[in-house]
């Protein structure tokens, strides 16, 4: 499990590639969100002028788009993100209680990052990991059949 | 020895969330350590979670079982495996696998999910051959012979959704793939997408010829991605194979289709959203009329229909009609493709002819609660599926069926929950869900899940007055709500309340 590499400076002749990149797509404005923020770990504000321009919609519009998805960040996150289910199979295997332990004690609400850096911790609806709850996804890594030691050793793998 | 040993370790994302990596790399540096020539495979998951990682051995064309694995097991592999301790004996004799009728889920498992050698020789792309020698209206008389209806959970008839798309006048029209698999307790899309994505693919390319559409999209949901990394490379094989392109399977015909991410909003599962979300707007819900299926996608034609909907059309042209049609009960057709979650000993991937009991799934097949304790509720067809407790066990799963007794099929998901939960806390837990993830466009849903979660505290705190006030609010949502967000909200929390409603009597509770 190797920490993702450190987000990027938005540049604007970057913000510019990656949306000519997806322009010629049909309705491209997910694609290039998607591609922006895994680019710079979050969608930087110098990219909604030249993107509102591009798709010729409003700035407003824009904004309306970004901040309706749980997924798009205005800002980076820690090196890792932690996804724990709270959805109903999970809490079936008492996933409620892993994650407020967990929370607990690290100090975090949802959202919250460690003030180290090493993690962001975001509640998640489903992985489709019901039968073997609960879960977690940790990167693109996901976890199965999560206990209080299952948990201690990933938050100690990645330094939270 | 001369010839290689064929061991299949499962790539499906629940497999390695229990770890099948790790246990595929350690096989593999233990035959190394042992000079042992092995072909390691990477198949599906056949669905059976509670023995993941589920390693198999092909052993003169019979593949046997062993599982769950761990890398302790890994050595005893190469020492005589009749007595390894994890031996399960023929994967296909198993009873969780004998009881089943798998039709769309017939390679899930079998194959290399992406190999369109092994898809082909388990009965791939028949189906679309034999599409692509029918004319439209009757690829569409097929569909809707085989009695198939959407496997999303609305249950729709999928040839009549079919029908008006190809009647529907439009120089482009589109086929959708709904793969925005976001209810807790259902993982059949995830499945078959890292299983067997090949299925879906000629499902949407039959569907394409049939209504006269050349371009699909797959919405797939960002929590998904391993399926999102199958399903693009596949897609990238299906086209260079032909599959897909300008000239499918060399008949001339057109379609080809992309995979689009969604980005984590539940509501984008309900069709009209997800269409607003594909066309790079907020994923806010459409009023209906017009259907999608006459102005959808950038205003076209558009078929929406669940991934377990498409990839099940390829068997029906493969077997035909009538041979799909022969499973199932009333006026549900064909299989149903269950997925039995929560606090269960079995649980996993069960697909049967609609029909078999609520009891059966719970009691039978998934052999009771994983804790040991006596189930208490059963919350089926997701989020927005009703609490069904232990008296409603004899219901037949079948859309009409379930809707009988205040509940729904949905997508088949069983979430099971033993008497540890607290089921005020869940109908709270369903108002919060649904306060979160709102799109915001009508108020019943907007702010009455928002005081659904405030009402629901003040019965928790002993005001047994408000829950004449929750009943209320939960007739209005679900009467007055645009989508099955917040018009369903209500069918968990309401069940909880009608079956449970014990566990609403905090009075004695805040008293002491």
């Amino acid at each position: 499990m190797h920490a993702q590499p450190p987000a990027k400076a938005p540049e604007r002749e970057d913000i510019d590639a990656i949306i000519a990149q997806h322009h010629h797509l049909e309705g491209p404005l997910l694609p290039i969100l998607h591609a922006l923020q895994e680019a710079f770990g979050h969608i930087p504000e110098p990219a909604h002028a030249p993107l509102a321009e591009a798709l010729n919609i409003t700035r407003a519009e824009l904004h309306g788009v970004i901040s309706f998805y749980h997924d798009f960040r205005a800002a980076p996150a820690g090196r890792q993100v932690l996804k724990i289910c709270r959805a109903e199979a999970c809490q079936a295997m008492g996933g409620a209680a892993l994650a407020e332990a967990t929370l607990k004690r690290l100090g975090l609400d949802w959202h919250g990052t460690t003030p180290n850096g090493a993690l962001t911790i975001e509640p998640v609806y489903c992985l489709g990991l019901c039968a073997c709850a609960p879960a977690v996804m940790i990167g693109e890594r996901v976890v199965g059949r999560v206990d209080a030691a299952r948990m201690d050793r990933l938050l100690e793998v990645v330094g939270a | 020895m001369s010839e290689k040993l064929t061991i299949w370790v499962p790539m499906d994302s629940a497999a390695k969330a229990l770890c099948a990596d790790e246990l595929a790399a350690d096989i593999a540096a233990e035959a190394a350590g042992r000079g042992v020539a092995v072909d390691i495979r990477r198949n599906g998951s056949r669905g059976m979670v509670w023995l993941e990682p589920l390693v198999e051995i092909d052993i003169d064309g019979t593949r046997l079982g062993f599982g769950p694995m761990t890398q302790a097991d890994v050595p005893a592999l190469f020492n005589g495996l009749a007595t390894h301790p994890r031996a399960l004996g023929p994967v296909d004799e198993l009873e969780w696998m004998r009881r089943q009728s798998r039709l769309t889920f017939a390679r899930c498992g079998v194959t290399r999910p992406l190999s369109l050698e092994d898809y082909r020789a388990h009965g791939g792309l028949a189906g679309l051959k034999r599409a692509l020698a029918m004319s439209g209206a009757d690829i569409v008389a097929e569909v809707t012979a085989s009695g198939l209806r959407g496997r999303g959970g609305a249950g729709f008839p999928t040839g009549i959704k079919w029908k008006t798309v190809l009647e529907a006048p439009g120089a482009q029209k589109y086929i959708v793939c709904n793969a925005d698999e976001g209810d807790s307790g259902t993982f059949a899309d995830r499945m078959i997408m890292e299983g067997d994505p090949f299925s879906l693919i000629e499902g949407m390319a039959i569907a394409g010829i049939g209504v006269g559409a050349t371009k699909g999209y797959v919405y797939l949901r960002s929590e998904y991605p391993d399926a999102i990394r199958v399903m693009r490379e596949a897609v990238t094989i299906a086209r260079a194979e032909g599959v897909l392109g300008g000239d499918l399977l060399g008949s001339g015909r057109r379609f080809d289709m992309e995979i689009r991410v969604g980005a984590g909003a539940y509501v984008c599962g309900e069709e009209t959203s997800l269409l607003n979300s594909l066309e790079g707007k907020r994923g806010v819900v459409r009023a209906k009329p017009p259907l999608p299926a006459l102005a959808g996608l950038f205003g076209c034609p558009t078929v929406v229909n669940n991934v377990i909907s498409l990839a099940s059309v390829p068997v029906i042209f493969e077997k035909g009609a009538a041979h799909y049609a022969s499973f199932g009960v009333g006026r549900s057709r064909g299989t149903v493709t269950l997925q039995i979650a929560g606090n269960v000993k079995r649980g996993g991937l069960f697909e049967t002819g609609f029909g078999v009991s609520l009891g059966e799934v719970v009691d039978d097949l998934a052999g009771g609660t994983a804790s040991g304790r006596p189930v208490k509720a059963v919350q089926v067809g997701g989020p927005l599926g009703a609490y069904m407790p232990r008296e409603k066990f004899d219901t037949a799963l079948g859309y009409e069926e379930f809707d009988a007794v205040g509940g729904l099929v949905g997508h088949a998901g069983l979430v099971v929950f033993d008497e540890g939960a607290d089921m005020l806390e869940m109908a709270r837990f369903a108002m919060e869900f649904c306060a979160i993830e709102s799109c915001g466009k009508c108020t019943p849903c907007r702010i009455g899940a928002v005081r659904g979660v405030e009402t629901l505290d003040r019965i928790k705190e002993g005001d047994g007055g408000a829950i004449e006030l929750l009943s209320d609010l939960c007739e209005t949502m679900k009467d007055g709500s645009l989508c099955a967000l917040g018009g369903f909200t209500p069918y968990p929390v309401m069940s909880a309340l009608t079956h449970f409603p014990d566990d609403f009597d905090r009075r004695k509770e805040a008293a002491e």
